[in-house]
């Protein structure tokens, strides 16, 4: 069960993949490894893929919040990707509004949209 | 024909339990993959606060079949310490515990129907039902 998730460096970017359903540690110690890496290695750019989620309770979108926060505040870019359907539509469903993120349909999408976000 | 099965909510890792009971439930009686997430996402919402306003409790998962029309009855009963203001915690961005205040309000928006019966220093019960369309 709990496994890490695994947080892959490419170039100056960090590419997340979460493959299964995110249970309470795993997601708060996927926060505390992403930025523990991005320090380590003087990340510009994330991008957390969730093409295989297919439920975000507000636990977990609270801390996805939070990680783009944190990120943020040191000095990296978000994009998240592949937010399925039915995950959209809970998400806004249960009031959740995940305002002023970037987001992407795919990760190719999102890797495009980080490189111009970087350039700016 | 009723169908009942429950979890017991005392750890983290019995939400993840509730849910995929949940998720298995729904996909068995039909459900598409939205209101798979929708139902899912509601029994999260309930056993989380289950998990941390109430330390116990439970998640029992019914399959109702009520005037030709089937669906998930989600009950989630605590013997906590109930709620002292129910109209507030139905309020968007209201919490105690410093989460997003999504999970009553929310739970109720996701499901078709929504209850809950609450008693200070006797338990809390909710009971959600989605129907399929």
């Amino acid at each position: 069960m709990n496994a890490r998730i695994p947080i892959l460096k490419l170039g100056d970017t960090l590419i997340v993949s979460i493959q299964w359903e995110l249970d309470d540690q795993t997601a708060l110690q996927f926060q505390e490894d992403l930025l523990a890496k991005m320090h380590e290695t003087a990340t510009r750019g994330v991008v957390i893929d969730l093409t295989s989620i297919d439920l975000i309770d507000s636990f977990i979108a609270k801390v996805l919040g939070d990680v783009i926060s944190m990120t943020g505040l040191m000095g990296a870019k978000v994009v998240i990707t592949g937010i399925q359907p039915a995950v959209a539509i809970t998400l806004i469903e249960l009031g959740i509004r995940l305002g002023n993120v970037l987001t992407a349909l795919d990760l190719e999408n999102g890797l495009d949209k980080l490189r111009k976000e970087l350039e700016v | 024909m009723e169908h009942r099965s429950s979890v017991d909510i005392y750890t983290e890792w019995d939400i993840v339990a509730a849910r995929q009971l949940g998720r298995n439930e729904a996909k068995k009686s039909g459900f598409g993959t939205v209101d798979q997430a929708r139902i899912t996402t509601a029994i999260s919402e309930l056993a989380r606060n289950i998990y941390l306003y109430a330390e116990e409790g439970k998640i029992e998962i019914t399959n109702v079949i009520e005037d030709g029309l089937i669906g998930i009855r989600i009950i989630a009963t605590d013997s906590g310490p109930g709620i002292p203001d129910v109209r507030r915690v139905m309020e968007d961005g209201f919490s105690t515990s410093g989460g997003l205040g999504a999970g009553i309000p929310g739970v109720k928006r996701l499901m078709d129907e929504f209850k809950i019966e609450t008693e200070l220093g006797v338990g809390t019960l909710v009971t959600a039902i989605k129907w399929l369309r």
